[in-house]
């Protein structure tokens, strides 16, 4: 059991560690993608450092939420990391938790910083909530049904037991899942606020979505957010890696396979990272009104999946 | 899941012509119905060989390499000419707008699942239940037809509809060496059918774009 806890904490202190390291990585290859020079892969780490060294700049108008929120957010995100197994299956603090109300976390942290961005008063903040809202309630929906569908395949919406299923059962090829990871990808996209659905580097009044909502962030805030959407990138890879590509996560108990787990994982993030950026480069961003549309057909794609799964799989 | 691993791929590929099905009810540039297209006849001909090798049934390679040459090669290659040469690659007008159709399009995959679950349970292959996936993708394409205007994209339409036809055959029926004939058939019929929209889409964009379009094809 304590060794249970020790590698629940080394797993969660992995994922808030490695996550700006991920964000480099994807910066990185989507220079390349554009021709530019990349910038280094331990960039996202000096801005945290930087933002972390400053003073912090807060409107007067600014209630207590506005401040509270970078915490909440950050902590929801780090308690969606503890909760995705990524290095070692079946940790003590998993049961706590199965794949819906992890759906919940994540929306419990866009509440918050919706809240944030309309508690100022700016323009651009409620913009940005509004967008926010718009965009992530056509995409959670399209999340459940992704997660049901790997549910349906193992019998249970607990994360360890679809691990478990999908990895160390026999091997079988589940049609389903294929369109479950293409309605799995368009969700992650809107909900990370990535191409083809926002732009993350863009300040474009017209197009901005996620950035819109943190304009009025400066320092420690703003270092807290822009960890907090590094770890959710993290934790958005690791919940694909666990549903699609689980091979390699270490089942409960074996220690022995840890090392080679942790090179799995390192190997997988690295490879989605680059698929990411590949795909941003090769999509336009989408105008803001094709955006329903687009996850619209996440959503019916993960409802194909299911369907598709009580024809073949049954 | 009891099924051997060449036939679980079978399976994916089903899966595979269904997404691509979707794909092509959700897509705006007849270039990109086009690339479709061609990947949907792909993954035709890579599940009729795998059917093929996996059941010994040897005519089924022939249909395979068929679909491969005209549906992978020559009729996207064709089509990739009209419209470089009638300059037809804008937004493709539908009757209905996207998200409706793909809800439609929902209803009408459920609706096969269900009418084909007790005639697969008739067949006696190992494909057997494929065959709502076969049907889904034939209703789909009928879809697609009923809901475009532009006359190369009910071309498209009609040939997804027989890619559809063909998935269904091998599904159902792979023992019939009827299905070779068949498909050859139908193909020969598509052929003809594509050459006559060919002279109608000639005749509709002189219409629309007169003398301009003229001087551009003499130059060539």
């Amino acid at each position: 059991m304590s060794t249970g806890i020790l590698l629940q904490i080394a797993q969660t202190l992995i994922a808030i560690l490695l996550a700006p390291l991920l964000m480099g990585w994807v910066n990185q290859c989507r220079a390349w993608l554009q021709g530019r020079s990349a910038p280094p892969l331990t960039q996202p780490y000096r801005t945290l450092k930087k933002l972390f060294h400053k003073d912090a700049v807060i409107a007067h108008r600014a209630s207590p939420l506005f401040r509270f929120a970078p915490y909440m957010i950050f902590s929801c995100m780090v308690l969606a990391a503890g909760l995705v197994p990524t290095v070692a299956n079946d940790l003590p603090f998993s049961p706590a938790a199965d794949v819906i109300a992890l759906v919940g976390v994540f929306a419990l942290a866009r509440v918050f910083l919706a809240l944030a961005a309309m508690d100022i008063g700016t323009a651009f903040g409620s913009l940005g909530a509004r967008r926010e809202m718009l965009v992530s309630f056509l995409a959670e929906p399209a999340l459940l049904m992704v997660l049901f569908t790997a549910s349906f395949i193992s019998q249970s919406t607990e994360l360890p037991v679809i691990v478990d299923t999908l990895a160390h059962r026999e091997f079988a090829i589940y049609p389903s899942l294929a369109f479950a990871a293409v309605a799995f990808w368009m969700v992650s996209t809107a909900e990370n606020a990535r191409i083809p659905v926002d732009n993350p580097t863009t300040h474009l009044e017209l197009t901005m979505i996620h950035e819109a909502m943190i304009l009025e962030y400066s320092a420690r805030h703003l270092a807290l957010i822009e960890w907090a959407v590094a770890l959710k990138l993290y934790v958005y890879s690791a919940l694909g890696i666990a549903l699609f590509v689980p091979w390699g996560i270490a089942p409960q108990g074996d220690l022995a396979a840890l090392p080679l787990a942790i090179l799995a994982l390192l190997a997988k993030l690295a490879a989605g990272g680059a698929a990411l950026s590949l795909l941003e480069a090769v999509f336009a961003k989408l105008r803001l009104f094709r955006a329903p549309e687009f996850l619209g057909t996440a959503f019916l794609l993960g409802v194909l999946g299911m369907l598709i799964h009580f024809l073949l799989e049954v | 899941m009891s099924l051997s691993y060449p036939l679980q791929v079978v399976n994916l590929l089903a899966a595979l012509l269904l997404l691509i099905s979707f794909a092509m009810l959700s897509q705006r540039r007849v270039v990109g119905l086009i690339t479709l297209f061609a990947w949907q006849g792909a993954a035709l001909a890579a599940s009729t060989a795998i059917i093929a090798w996996s059941t010994g049934q040897h005519h089924l390679y022939y249909s395979a390499a068929l679909t491969l040459i005209l549906k992978v090669i020559a009729m996207p290659w064709f089509f990739y000419r009209i419209v470089r040469q009638l300059d037809v690659n804008r937004e493709v007008e539908s009757m209905l707008n996207i998200p409706t159709t793909m809800l439609i399009g929902i209803v009408l995959v459920i609706f096969s699942f269900n009418l084909a679950l007790p005639i697969s349970q008739m067949a006696g292959t190992v494909m057997r239940s494929t065959l709502g996936i076969a049907m889904a993708c034939v209703l789909l394409a009928f879809l697609m037809m009923i809901t475009r205007r532009k006359a190369i994209t009910q071309v498209i339409g009609f040939l997804a509809m027989e890619n559809g036809l063909f998935f269904a055959a091998t599904s159902a029926t792979y023992g019939m060496p009827l299905v070779v004939e068949l498909g050859v058939a139908l193909d020969v019929l598509v052929g003809v059918f594509v050459l006559g929209i060919f002279f109608f889409q000639i005749r509709e964009s002189f219409e629309s774009l007169d003398l301009k379009h003229m001087e551009k094809l003499r130059e060539k």
